[in-house]
């Protein structure tokens, strides 16, 4: 069973005057079959734990550790960590000029799986992913997140997470900017994956919403750059009443 | 390439330069003899992209023919195949040579050939030219008359090593189709340097490909006149740019008669220390054009540091009752951002860069419309991309 652990996690950004730390230790454990909620107000460093698990040369490791059943996931290239079964369904998807979505997606299905993906079967397997994420055909032409809505952009997201089939996944913000109905197919999309039990989520997010969605097992409460409060679903109900503001006084970060 | 040899206003390490428009006829001599041309310094509005030194002297009369180029045409049937005298009286009618190099070309050439193809005659089948060099200096000239109503496409292919000054002129009769492919697939010694002139007839249609890789230095000037209304002018360019390597580009469309269309598409891929590309693009809209539709493009994408860009579109109008005209330049890196994103979904770097440099090109590999030449192109492009990577 696949169980990504993190522990005492610190990273920094390069900022004018030096390296600011941002993620001052965290420890999380997320086991496949599992979903994890972190919730946190804007800035508490939510999005760098996201980008720092899939390896974004932006943000420095200083301490700390994460390891992919026992394999040092610091240690691996962007590339390998996705392959190790690592995903990141990102906040801000990047258009790719020039690359169709049908090409890519055989491109990143390839390298996943270390083999191409037969043609018959990979054509349907696509269509019918597209079809259930209520995704217009002619988006396979079209180039990689160019020209997409924000919400195509998302269900683009979650198209690659139904067909790349990772270990764990890792959802960052994906409820940002939906409006209710494609919230609805991305959530529903995120628990077709999940139901499988093959797949740890790890669910960031800053609002309560999609968690009607999506139940998680376990919330937890980013504040200043580590986990403030971990709990059961009912954390997230509280939260819902209350806001970040007990967690967001005295220590976060600005940004 | 030492400091000192980068052309005054020329950018480095991969930074971009957009240039503003400037006068298209500024400066504009235009003659059959090199004596009209004063040597070229360097800090003329027409030379400033290109490194003088390493034109081997075409450009200042030292450089002397010795041969060593060999050109081999083979048509199909309906084609007529000649080698010609200074004195035949089809050389010189497209256009006058409009720099020092291409009078030059003009001035020493001995010998021309022509290919032509007789009205009414639709050829199923490229006329190709092999233009092959052995490591000599040669001035070259080359013309292509297409009758009224005749169709064809002829592919010029570049290779060897050679010094190479030579004129290149399109005659396109009225009504005719001609489709031209030029390939720079040079040894990366050899020096290039030509003027292609394409002389549009009344409601004829010019599509020009070129495609330039190789060449130490490279330097084209293709140009458009209409002999009348109605002709139809499609340039796309193609090149790879890489370490140490000068390719240039400069354009000019002249639309001085009504009622002609004329569209450009240029793109560059550039990789490596001192890869220097350069784009021109002139349109001129002459008072007397109206009813002209034109539209330029250059894209350049810069796959590492340390090469560079200079991009200068420039349109002029002198009339508002035009159709359209626009024009567009940009130059991007490939960006880190773009290489996480396929990175993170499990694919290495190489396989990266190659998935979008594929995908910068496809869209005018396919706009070329000549199959054959699309596989060969792609095939290029994966070479390069190979060479880069190993």
């Amino acid at each position: 069973m696949a169980t990504l652990e993190i522990h005492d996690l610190h990273v920094s950004v390069e900022a004018e005057g030096g390296p600011r730390e941002i993620l001052r230790g965290v420890d999380l454990t997320v086991k496949q079959g599992e979903t994890h909620a972190i919730m946190g107000p804007n800035g508490s460093g939510k999005s760098t734990l996201a980008y720092s698990l899939a390896g974004h040369p932006k943000y420095q490791v200083t301490g700390g550790t994460v390891t992919l059943d026992g394999e040092d996931v610091l240690a691996m290239s962007v590339d390998e960590r996705a392959r190790a079964g690592v995903f990141l369904a990102m906040q801000y998807p990047v258009e790719v000029p020039g690359v169709s979505v049908s090409n890519f997606l055989r491109t990143s299905a390839t390298a996943i799986r270390g083999e191409a993906p037969k043609l018959r079967t990979w054509v349907k397997e696509v269509k019918e992913a597209m079809e259930r994420l209520s995704i217009d055909p002619a988006f396979a032409e079209r180039n990689v997140n160019e020209g997409f809505s924000g919400g195509e952009k998302k269900r683009h997201e979650i198209l690659q997470l139904e067909l790349l089939k990772p270990r764990i996944a890792i959802l960052d913000e994906t409820d940002s900017g939906l409006d209710v109905d494609a919230l609805r197919v991305v959530s529903e999309g995120v628990n077709r994956v999940r139901e499988t039990g093959e797949v740890g989520t790890l669910l960031i997010t800053h609002y309560t919403r999609i968690l009607r969605y999506i139940k998680p097992d376990q919330v937890h409460v980013f504040a200043a750059g580590r986990i403030a409060e971990s709990g059961g679903p009912e954390l997230a109900d509280k939260l819902e009443e209350e806001g970040y503001e007990a967690y967001v006084k005295g220590g976060a970060t600005s940004e | 390439m030492a400091a000192e040899t980068i052309p005054a206003g020329s950018t480095t390490d991969g930074a971009i330069q957009v240039g503003q428009p400037t006068d298209a006829r500024l400066g504009a001599i235009a003659s059959y003899d090199v004596a009209d041309f004063p040597v070229p310094h360097g800090r003329e509005e027409d030379w400033r992209f290109t490194p003088l030194e390493r034109l081997r002297g075409l450009h200042d009369g030292t450089a002397e023919a010795t041969g060593g180029v060999r050109v081999e045409v083979s048509a199909p049937e309906g084609v007529t195949v000649e080698t010609v005298d200074r004195t035949d009286p089809r050389l010189g009618k497209a256009g006058k040579p409009v720099d020092r190099v291409a009078a030059q070309a003009y001035s020493s050439f001995e010998k021309a050939s022509v290919v032509s193809v007789a009205k009414e005659t639709v050829l199923t089948e490229p006329v190709r030219i092999s233009v092959h060099g052995e490591g000599g200096t040669a001035y070259g000239h080359q013309v292509v008359e297409v009758g009224a109503f005749a169709e064809a496409v002829v592919v010029i292919d570049h290779t060897g090593d050679a010094t190479l000054a030579a004129n290149v002129e399109y005659l396109i009769g009225d009504g005719a189709k001609l489709t031209v492919v030029s390939i720079q697939d040079w040894d990366d010694t050899a020096v290039h340097a030509a003027q292609h002139t394409a002389l549009v007839g009344r409601d004829a249609t010019f599509k020009s490909v070129v495609v330039t890789f190789g060449g130490d230095l490279v330097r084209l000037h293709p140009r458009v006149v209409y002999g009348a209304p109605g002709g139809e002018a499609e340039l796309y360019g193609l090149y790879f740019t890489d370490n140490g390597q000068h390719q240039e580009h400069r354009l000019f469309i002249d639309h001085d008669t009504p009622h002609c269309r004329s569209n450009v598409a240029y793109k560059g891929a550039l990789q490596g220390k001192d890869a220097h590309a350069v784009w021109i693009g002139d349109v001129l809209i002459r008072a007397a054009a109206e009813g002209t539709d034109t539209y330029e493009l250059n894209r350049n994408l810069v796959l590492t540091d340390g090469a560079r860009v200079d991009s200068v579109p420039n349109l002029e109008i002198e009339t508002g009752e035009i159709v359209g005209a626009g024009h567009a330049s940009a130059t991007g890196r490939f960006e880190d951002e773009q290489l996480f994103y396929l990175m993170a979904r499990g694919i290495p770097a190489d396989e990266a860069r190659r998935l979008v440099v594929r995908g910068f090109f496809a869209e005018l590999v396919q706009q070329i419309g000549i199959p054959e030449l699309e596989e060969r192109l792609i095939a290029k492009i994966e070479a390069e991309l190979e060479a880069s990577v190993a």
